[in-house]
């Protein structure tokens, strides 16, 4: 009995420790090695893509009825966890109100809708791919929506000649992770589709990590003391396109934003 | 020091500075000897060990688009001459047209801006070659449009006659942000303006950032085919290949309003980006049009290394234009419609 007990204990505390210990593996997998360009820094060239609905809405969401009603289930907003640390977005009082306001009126006011340049970091988690082609000196980032680009600059940190909507890109290696400083972005850009903003003193601060050979873990730290009490920060994976022939076509959307920026100046009788 | 001295000085000065002014990088004063050139010189390979396009480059430059009417089969200039033709447009002021210079794509009188206005400097304005016109070949000037293709084109423009302000859809492509002039590929040299080339290459890709309305391809060198034919694109589909020394890209499936001086939807168009020197690169197109020409065309445009930055041409962003002139035909409307009550 007494043998039986103190068998059950130890096997227990066996278990136990077992359990632990994988536990502990899980929280520090050894870091992934990704492949060397010829330069010998982690190669994140290729093409990936978000596979979330973080530009419905950071922040978790229930599905809802789309905007436009005559599309039935079409165009519906998919539901989603969210992709905020901890889940709030630490705004302002007066930033509140207005976060409320833009997505109220999100349908008109969104810069998506017109096909505005998307700015960083929505530009990552779009639902287009964006492609990554990567040398010693410059990171170049295409971005399929409105044909949206940056030049990540890998040399000695410059500073930028002036605000833009894609901002400014200064980048260094950190290890395995791409860090990328983003500043000088224009007031004019949004996060999502549920008015989520910020202002002219937006600063990003981006990690790119290769986690496997297909996928990435990308995390932006947005810091804008004129919106936010405090930084806040998203992560989300990347995935590689891994198609054969997996290339980044023409969405040149000007056309497609064309009637609700400029419809309403038609011409009124069309005899 | 009497007069004339100071008068002979002055004249050596102005020599020099014309020399200084007409520097013509040696591998682009013959076009065809781009690949000669290159075998002088070794162009830089990447960590990979393809030739380095990498850098910024500008197009700008003095020389037309077409040889000027005059010259005849004349493809290149004497050294005499280019030396002459830059110290008139060093001479010209802005604003004031140089008559019978013939000046090309930088001409400062293509358009009526102030130009220091927009940072440009135009004692940097410079022949990049001795040819006479940026299309190679004893005729110097873009085939004569076949019969069709005048038809068609004639057909667009007459459908738009009268409408040109019901709404933003017969408004030109360029107006809406849609498709520049330059931005188009073949890139051309414009006026005075954002013809700056950002070049990054990664394995297996060579990315080409064109600063007019941050137009980008990223090309494909695998050998991989054309998207299917029934996808369109404004601006086509590139693939590319390293031949030698040179990127060869190769690009169809335009739209049937992509329409490059006139092209139809079959245009086919072949790009050559040959480094030549240090500071230069050859950029060397052919374009094919069954539809709209009687036979291909090519022309050659020298590419100078500048700084840069890129700057963002976030056209469609900033673009009130279309809004300004619907809002003015519509307040014409109300009047005319006032009037005729």
């Amino acid at each position: 009995m007494r043998t039986w007990l103190s068998d059950s204990v130890i096997a227990g505390v066996v278990i136990t420790g077992l359990l632990l210990a994988a536990a502990h593996g899980a929280a520090q997998a050894p870091v992934y090695r990704a492949p060397r360009t010829a330069d010998g820094k982690p190669s994140l060239n290729g093409i990936w893509q978000a596979l979330n609905t973080a530009d419905w809405d950071l922040q978790g969401h229930a599905a809802a009825k789309g905007p436009v009603g005559s599309l039935g289930a079409v165009f519906a907003v998919p539901p989603g966890l969210g992709v905020v640390d901890g889940g709030d977005i630490p705004y302002l009082p007066a930033a509140a109100a207005k976060k409320k306001q833009n997505q109220a009126n999100w349908t008109t006011l969104d810069p998506e809708a017109k096909c505005y340049l998307p700015g960083v970091p929505r530009a990552t988690y779009l639902p287009y791919p964006f492609q990554i082609v990567q040398s010693p000196q410059n990171i170049l980032m295409s971005y399929e929506y409105a044909g949206a680009v940056r030049v990540i600059n890998m040399g000695a940190p410059t500073k930028a000649p002036g605000d833009s909507w894609m901002g400014w890109s200064n980048g260094r290696w950190e290890g395995e992770t791409l860090v990328v400083d983003v500043t000088s972005q224009l007031d004019s850009t949004w996060f999502d589709r549920s008015g989520n903003f910020h202002s002219d003193a937006l600063h990003v601060v981006e990690r790119y990590t290769p986690r496997s050979a297909d996928t990435l873990t990308y995390e932006a730290t947005i810091e804008d003391p004129k919106v936010f009490s405090r930084p806040w920060k998203i992560s989300m994976p990347l995935y590689r396109r891994v198609e054969k022939d997996a290339r980044l076509l023409e969405f040149k959307c000007v056309e497609f934003a064309e009637e609700l920026m400029y419809g309403a100046l038609r011409k009124k009788s069309s005899n | 020091m009497g007069r004339r001295s100071l008068a002979s000085l002055a004249a050596l000065a102005a020599v020099v500075l014309i020399a200084v002014l007409v520097q013509v990088p040696a591998a682009g004063q013959t076009a065809s000897s781009a690949t000669a050139g290159a075998k002088a010189w070794t162009p830089p390979r990447t960590a990979d060990g393809k030739p380095d396009l990498q850098g910024i480059w500008s197009d700008n430059t003095l020389t037309p688009f077409e040889r000027p009417k005059g010259l005849g089969a004349k493809e290149f200039y004497t050294d005499q001459e280019v030396a002459d033709l830059a110290k008139r447009v060093r001479e010209g002021r802005p604003g004031e047209d140089i008559e019978g210079a013939q000046l090309g794509a930088a001409n400062p009188q293509a358009v009526r801006y102030d130009l220091e206005l927009y940072g440009f400097d135009r004692t940097k304005l410079r022949y990049t070659s001795k040819r006479t016109s940026l299309i190679v070949g004893p005729e110097g000037v873009i085939p004569p449009m076949l019969p069709q293709a005048r038809e068609r084109n004639a057909a667009r423009v007459a459908k738009i006659k009268g409408h040109e302000f019901d709404s933003h859809e017969q408004r030109p492509l360029s107006e809406r942000c849609i498709l520049m002039g330059q931005e188009a590929i073949p890139m051309t040299p414009g006026a005075n303006e954002g013809n700056l080339l950002q070049i990054v290459q990664g394995p297996g890709y060579v990315a080409l950032l064109h600063e007019i309305d941050h137009a980008t391809r990223v090309i494909p060198t695998d050998g991989r085919p054309h998207v299917p034919q029934n996808i369109r694109l404004w601006q086509g589909d590139s693939v590319g290949h390293w031949e030698g020394d040179t990127l060869v890209v190769d690009t169809t499936n335009f739209t049937n309003l992509t329409a490059f001086r006139g092209s139809s939807e079959n245009l086919h168009l072949v790009e050559r980006f040959t480094r030549a020197a240090d500071d230069t690169m050859i950029y060397r197109f052919t374009v094919e049009d069954p539809s709209t020409w009687a036979r291909p065309w090519t022309a050659e445009v020298p590419w100078t290394k500048t700084k840069g930055p890129v700057y963002e041409y976030a056209c469609h962003e900033g673009n009130t234009m279309i809004s300004t002139i619907l809002r003015g035909a519509r307040v014409a409307d109300e009047e005319a419609a006032k009037k005729g009550k």
